[in-house]
C-alpha cells in the first residue's frame, strides 16, 4: 500500500498508526456510542501481521478526519477472493470534504494493487447514510445475503 | 416491485432533468422520449413542483428545470409523492389470527424492509453516475474491440 497520499485539498492517507488509535477510538466512539478500545488494536495489529489487510487513516492538517480497514478474503462464504470494506467513518466536523471518498478510493486502490476488482462490504440495514455513501461510489447489492437468527 | 405509470415516468423525468441541471426542458422532449401524453404528464409534474423538485416556466423558452439536490433526493422521496400503499400495511391481530399468519406478514415486512432500505438509499445522482460508468464501460469495451 502506498503510503502518504496527498490530494489537492492537503488531505493525506496513511497507514494507521498505533499513536493513531487513540483518536481513532474516539471517533468510533461518537459515531457508534460504545467505546472498543481492544477491537481497534486486535484490527491495528492485524495489519501488521496480514498482508491482506489494510488500516488507512486520513488527516487533514495533521488532524485524523476519518479511517478505513480494508482486508481480502478468499473462500469465506464460497466466495472467491474479494476485497471487504470492513469499516469506514468520518469525524463529523470533516464530513461533507469527500474525505469518506478519498478513503473509500485508498482502499479499493490497495485490493485492486493485489489484483482485485470485486469490493464487498456489510451495514446496518436502517444506515440510509452510510448506505447512500456506499451506492454513490457505485456498489449495488451483490450475489450473496445475510441471514441471521437468535438461537434458543 | 410494481410502481404505478405516473411513479415510473415521474422518475424517469426527474432523472432526465437531474442530468441536464439549470437546462429548462420543453415538457414535450420529456413526452416524446418517455412516449407519454403531454396531459398525463403535466398532472406529474404538478406534484413534483408542489414537492419542490421541480419548477415549471411558461412562455416562449419555458419548460421544466430540476431544483432539488441531487445528491439528497432519493427514489424512495419520489416514489412516496405518488405511492400512498405500495409497503405491506402493518398488520393488526384480527388479520393475522394465528402463530403463521403472523409469521407470513412478518416476511413480508422483511421483504418491504430491503426494498424501502434500497430505495431510500439510492440518490438521482447515484443513478445518473452509474448510468454514466456503464456507459464509460461500453464505450471503452467498443474502443478494445475496435482495437483488437
Amino acid at each position: 500500500m502506498p503510503t502518504q497520499e496527498h490530494d489537492a485539498t492537503g488531505v493525506v492517507i496513511d497507514a494507521a498508526s498505533y499513536e493513531d488509535l487513540q483518536t481513532i477510538i474516539k471517533i468510533d466512539c461518537n459515531a457508534s456510542g460504545e467505546a472498543k478500545p481492544e477491537f481497534w488494536l486486535e484490527c491495528y495489529k492485524r495489519q501488521g501481521a496480514e498482508p491482506n489487510s489494510t488500516f488507512l487513516v486520513a488527516k487533514s492538517d495533521g488532524k485524523i478526519a476519518g479511517f478505513t480497514i480494508g482486508t481480502i478474503k478468499t473462500w469465506e462464504f464460497g466466495s472467491p477472493a474479494c476485497g471487504w470494506v470492513e469499516t469506514i467513518i468520518v469525524a463529523p466536523e470533516f464530513r461533507g470534504q469527500s474525505i469518506g471518498t478519498q478513503l473509500f478510493d485508498a482502499v479499493v486502490s490497495h485490493f485492486r494493487s493485489n489484483g482485485i476488482t470485486t469490493v464487498r462490504t456489510m451495514l446496518d440495514i436502517s444506515d440510509h447514510a452510510l448506505m447512500s455513501f456506499f451506492r454513490f461510489q457505485g456498489m449495488s447489492a451483490g450475489p450473496f445475503i445475510e441471514l441471521e437468527m437468535q438461537s434458543e | 416491485m410494481k410502481l404505478q405509470q405516473a411513479t415510473r415516468y415521474s422518475i424517469l423525468a426527474v432523472l432526465h432533468m437531474a442530468s441536464r441541471p439549470n437546462e429548462q426542458i420543453p415538457a414535450s422532449e420529456l413526452a416524446d422520449i418517455y412516449g407519454v401524453s403531454q396531459h398525463h404528464l403535466a398532472k406529474v409534474l404538478r406534484t413534483l413542483s408542489r414537492a419542490r423538485i421541480v419548477e415549471s416556466m411558461r412562455g416562449a423558452g419555458g419548460g421544466c428545470s430540476f431544483i432539488g439536490d441531487a445528491r439528497k433526493i432519493t427514489l424512495y422521496d419520489i416514489i412516496r409523492l405518488f405511492e400512498d400503499d405500495w409497503l405491506t400495511p402493518r398488520t393488526t391481530e384480527t388479520e393475522a389470527p394465528t402463530d403463521v399468519s403472523a409469521e407470513l406478514f412478518r416476511v413480508l415486512g422483511e421483504v418491504d424492509r430491503i426494498t424501502a432500505a434500497t430505495l431510500q438509499s439510492v440518490t438521482l445522482q447515484t443513478i445518473i453516475n452509474n448510468a454514466e460508468r456503464v456507459a464509460r464501460r461500453r464505450d471503452q469495451n467498443q474502443g478494445n474491440s475496435h482495437k483488437a
